[in-house]
């Protein structure tokens, strides 16, 4: 069952991914990404990750992507999608694709050759979110300060950005 | 129809074939809308080996650390929308290789 479910979700992901990277609309490839989006959604509750399964849904879907398609209609774009699609410098990006492949390629032929047996899972596990809120808020707690700083100055930047500029006179 | 375990190798595979599917959109796309969503797919790739590595040690810590790239995803898309935002109203396009300003 756990198999089943893994090989749908990874080919919904993969599928909504590469209808993201192939399409011409850039709305067709907001909602394949919204696709996709909510297959890792999928594999990270597979995973246990419950919390991050609804952050996944909450910020991706429901924020992020819904930013995205404000942005594409906001700016007219039906010119674009009929013009042509990539940039000259695919050659470039094939010699840098065709390098990953082959590492991961070799890397899977290896068989994960480092990779030790996981240990056993613990007799008493709290839930996910608790055990989430102890690490962050204990250990990481400087880390989680310097995220809302960061997410502080970059709502400023974005306002600052994206706002008209009064013409001087 | 019978399937083999799902082990964390199986994650570790997908996310690569993700991380690699993220970067031919933005090695290879002109539109910058579709660049910016393809470091979306790139950081997502990254989040889930996180997470595949947290279940593997059954300890919290990957979702933690998936939580901050998380974070940095969102202020990454806003900032690069508002950036995108500005450069239209400016340039009028939002085509990566019509911006040469900087280019001789």
């Amino acid at each position: 069952m756990d198999a089943a479910l893994f090989y749908i979700f990874a080919v919904i992901t993969l599928a909504g991914a590469f209808a993201t990277v192939t399409l011409r609309n850039p709305i067709h490839c907001a909602i394949s990404l919204i696709g996709s989006l909510l297959g890792i959604a999928g594999l990270f509750l597979l995973q246990a990750a419950e919390f991050l399964f609804a952050v996944q849904i909450l910020l991706y879907v429901g924020g992020v992507m819904v930013l995205f398609l404000f942005v594409i209609m906001l700016i007219h774009l039906e010119e674009a999608a009929k013009l042509r699609q990539y940039s000259r410098q695919w050659p470039v990006a094939v010699a840098a694709l065709l390098a990953v492949f082959i590492e991961i390629a070799t890397f899977l032929n290896a068989g994960f050759p480092g990779l030790p047996p996981s240990p056993a899972p613990r007799l008493i596990a709290p839930g996910n979110t608790e055990r989430i809120a102890d690490s962050l808020f204990y250990v990481y707690a400087l880390p989680f300060e310097a995220a809302s700083l960061l997410l502080l100055i970059a709502i400023v930047g974005a306002v600052w950005m994206a706002k008209k500029k009064e013409v001087a006179e | 129809m019978s399937f083999t375990p799902i082990t964390t190798g199986h994650y570790l595979v997908l996310s690569a074939a993700l991380l690699l599917i993220g970067t031919v959109g933005l090695l290879m796309r002109r539109n910058v809308i579709i660049m910016l969503m393809s470091i979306e797919l790139i950081l997502n790739a990254v989040n889930i080996n996180l997470v595949a590595f947290s279940r593997h040690w059954q300890h919290v810590t990957g979702q933690v650390f998936a939580i901050f790239v998380i974070t940095v995803a969102v202020a990454e898309a806003a900032v690069g929308l508002g950036i995108l935002i500005a450069l239209f109203r400016n340039r009028g396009t939002v085509l990566s290789d019509e911006i040469d300003l900087l280019k001789w």
